[in-house]
């Protein structure tokens, strides 16, 4: 049996470079196709991470905690039942990766000549460090403090809309649970950079303290924010978060907060199945094409080997193996190419110029190409399956001569 | 029929089965082709409209440096009186005049910061589709009545229905403390979350006395008949404006500079992922080619001694080539301009559409358009390369000597 296997493999390769030029070609068909499959995979995953790796910095988190009515109506009179010190005793030693109680609500911010609605952001600077889509290093004055901090940090665009900048005053205007206007002036003390442009208009930036005091909430927050390990396993996240909560509030993934990104995520999981296939496809016209001339040709051949006693699935076998041996040297070497064109691009590749239709994606100006374990498993996995069947058809219709009639036939 | 014609499409069929993979290859890819591309360029052409119609309109008169710092003084003095010159001389009524403030609006219960457009109650309706929307109440009627029209998401969370009373608070032209409490009249549902959450009309009339505009505004809409008129439409317009108020017009795509690169964005990954189908075709073709060349050394060697001009063999080659891609092109874009009719009759949908179609402005069924280039460009490039893929096959004959040729087998 491994004897048979061993000389059907050796047929099998001596008989790819007999027609050398023939099996550099569809070589070269399938490095292309392989090439291109992992390619665009990785630049596709690559925009989709960062789209969701940037929303998730700005939701923030993986998983967030609310008020039942506070999603649909973002306001501050939908505080969390429970006051900010009795979350701290439950979640401070859960062990998350990261998490951070805040108030998020909606503002109007006024300069002396301007105003904007904003988004009013009540954090723990020290606490959304690790999930927050701001730097805080590198923001032009300082971030804030602490929770007590009594300064603001705006956008860098806002501050030009404002016609304001660092160490002016502005004055922010929200309302109390009373709906009473509640107002404050602020002395800016940073301006931040954000990714996405949009950012730098929307957020601002207030100590949570500060914003209970200004809103007249006590020891209220809005939101736990709850910072996992990965995107894609945020289930186990759910459920510990889950636990720790009593009813009275809704505990919510990110694919639900943001659910333009949680589709896009399984449509783009889809869409690389979908093209890795396309692909195929194409290629395994020329695959079949390929064989069946390789097998055409050798008709008197396999004739002669039946008459010898070969048995039919042998030479079935034989026709497999050589498909398997072409389609397996171009996935090596589409392999290594995809990797080697990838790799020096994963520091960043700028598409600034359609910035604002990125943005309007979701994603930012810097696209990092993603080489995935397992979109390269995908790849290679469809194209040896597929390629196993197409190669079949060919290799079944040589195994059915009839020895007599192709050893005499004449090409 | 011509010798080598006839000649051509005989060596065509002598191995039927190569020829039908071969053409497959370019059926296959073309099919495709047509259905995406008329897929994708339906889409932006939806996109593009829907979002302009829907307020955008197809270009705005502005004051200069408007677009970038949208700042409340960067005015047009006496706005109306420039959209009805426009009007009257364009001869159209697809032109409307507004002005926008920031505010915060506050119901009994709620407040939230919005834009607020003070826009003409008679035109408005002309440059957007948002009066048209207003599913509870009416739309505005007077030019200075205290009332208020709102998006569906913003009654939501101000917790307002038509007749409820709102009060705008803001900062006038000249920084002045502004404030107004307006009547709502009507609550429109666009579908587009942004819109529905953010905005406000008002009439014009009203907007002015409250904001101190004395009579000014900051765009005047201007739509043309069709998108593909507006280019020229721009220059018409741009010729009417008044000296010396350094106005300018502004186009869709300067107006909406992320919806054209969204657009250049997908069409760039797309080219990609089309060219590399059709490279794939190509490396086809140049097999299949190579191959057929290669199994008639025997017999070009033959005809080349009877004193045929290799020049014309590597015709006939490329003659072969071109009848097969045009078997290839055919068929394609019948069977895929077949296909994406009928899709579009029936409409389609895929997943994800809805969240991409609050996105973009898109329907949650599609429907794709056939049109002329959608259907011949992608296989007409299929066409191309083909051919090109079929020189080196052809260029081999020149270099073939036909003793030795004669001899192989």
């Amino acid at each position: 049996m491994i004897n048979t296997l061993r000389i059907l493999t050796l047929l099998a390769w001596r008989n790819l470079w007999r027609n050398h030029r023939r099996t550099l070609i569809m070589l070269g068909a399938v490095v292309v196709g392989v090439w291109a499959m992992i390619f665009m995979t990785a630049l596709t995953m690559g925009m989709v991470n960062d789209m969701i790796e940037d929303s998730i910095s700005v939701l923030p988190g993986h998983v967030q905690v609310h008020h039942p009515d506070y999603l649909d109506d973002p306001n501050i009179a939908n505080l969390l039942p429970m006051p900010d010190a009795d979350i701290e005793k439950t979640f401070a030693n859960a062990g998350f990766r990261a998490w951070s109680t805040r108030i998020k609500v909606p503002a109007v911010v006024s300069s002396e000549r301007e105003s904007r609605g904003v988004t009013l952001l009540g954090i723990d600077p020290q606490r959304e460090r690790p999930m927050t889509f701001v730097d805080y290093d590198a923001v032009e004055g300082r971030f804030l403090e602490g929770p007590a901090d009594d300064g603001i940090v705006i956008g860098h665009k806002l501050a030009d809309t404002l016609e304001t900048e660092l160490g002016k005053r502005i004055v922010l205007m929200s309302q109390d649970p009373d709906n009473d206007i509640a107002d404050r002036g602020f002395r800016v003390v940073g301006l931040f950079h954000a990714d996405v442009a949009a950012y730098e208009e929307q957020y601002v930036f207030a100590g949570k303290q500060t914003v209970q005091k200004l809103l007249g909430v006590g020891d209220g927050v809005t939101a736990i924010v709850v910072l996992g390990d990965d995107y894609r396993d945020v289930e186990p996240l759910y459920d510990k978060v889950s636990a720790l909560v009593d009813g009275g509030v809704t505990v919510s993934r990110w694919t639900e907060l943001d659910t333009y990104l949680g589709t896009m995520l399984r449509v783009m999981d889809g869409f690389v199945l979908v093209w890795v296939i396309v692909i195929f496809l194409a290629l395994s016209f020329g695959l079949v094409n390929t064989l069946v001339m390789a097998v055409f040709e050798r008709v008197r051949e396999i004739g002669l080997m039946l008459a010898l006693g070969m048995k039919p699935s042998s030479i079935l076998g034989q026709i497999v193996i050589e498909s398997m041996m072409l389609l397996i040297i171009g996935l090596a070497i589409g392999n290594l190419l995809a990797w080697v064109t990838i790799k020096p691009l994963e520091s960043g590749i700028d598409i600034s110029v359609v910035a604002e239709g990125m943005a309007m994606m979701g994603a930012a100006s810097v696209l990092y190409p993603q080489l995935r374990l397992e979109d390269v498993v995908l790849a290679n996995t469809v194209v040896l399956l597929m390629g196993f069947f197409a190669s079949l058809s060919p290799a079944w219709r040589a195994s059915r001569f009839q020895p007599i009639e192709a050893i005499t036939k004449v090409n | 029929m011509n010798l080598v014609l006839r000649l051509a499409w005989r060596n065509l069929w002598r191995q039927p089965r190569r020829t039908w993979l071969t053409t497959g290859a370019m059926v296959f890819s073309n099919v495709l082709l047509v259905f995406m591309i008329s897929l994708q360029f339906g889409m932006y052409r939806l996109m593009i409209e829907n979002s302009l119609k829907a307020f955008t309109g197809h270009m705005q008169v502005q004051a200069r440096g408007y677009i970038d710092d949208q700042k409340m003084r960067q005015t047009i003095p006496d706005v109306v009186a420039l959209a009805e010159h426009l009007r009257d001389k364009l001869d159209s009524d697809e032109v409307a005049a507004r002005a926008t403030a920031f505010a915060l609006a506050s119901s009994e219960e709620r407040s939230y910061g919005i834009a607020v457009f003070g826009v003409e109650p008679r035109f408005e309706p002309r440059v957007s589709s948002i009066p048209g929307l207003v599913g509870e109440g009416r739309y505005l009627q007077g030019d200075d009545a205290a009332e208020i029209v709102i998006g569906s998401v913003l009654a939501r969370n101000l917790r307002v229905g038509v007749g409820d009373e709102l009060t705008l608070l803001g900062s006038g032209r000249d920084g002045s403390f502004a404030a107004v409490v307006a009547t709502v009249a009507g609550v429109f549902d666009s579908g587009v979350a942004e819109l529905d959450r953010t905005i406000a009309e008002m009439p014009l009339g009203l907007f002015q006395d409250v904001f101190y505009m004395e009579g000014s505004g900051h765009q005047v809409v201007v739509n043309a008949q069709r998108l593909g008129q507006a280019a020229e439409l721009q220059s018409r317009v741009a010729a009417l404006l008044p000296e010396g108020q350094d106005l300018v017009v502004q186009d869709w795509d300067a107006l909406l500079p992320g919806l054209k690169q969204a657009i250049q964005a997908d069409i760039s990954s797309a080219v990609f992922m089309y060219g590399v189908l059709v490279i794939l075709v190509a490396f086809s073709v140049l097999n299949t080619q190579l191959m057929s060349v290669l199994e008639r050394t025997h017999e070009f060697g033959i005809v080349l001694a009877l004193g045929l001009k290799p020049g014309r063999l590597g015709r006939l080659v490329m003659l072969e080539t071109a009848m097969m891609g045009a078997i290839g092109l055919t068929i394609g874009a019948l069977v895929g301009g077949a296909l994406t009719a009928w899709l579009g009759m029936r409409g389609f949908t895929m997943p994800g559409m809805e969240e991409m179609g609050a996105k973009f402005n898109l329907p949650s069924r599609l429907h794709p358009e056939v049109t002329f280039a959608s259907l011949l460009s992608g296989p007409a490039v299929v066409f191309l390369f083909s051919l090109l893929a079929s020189v080196y096959p052809a260029l081999r004959l020149r270099r073939l000597q036909p003793v030795e040729a004669m001899r192989s087998a």
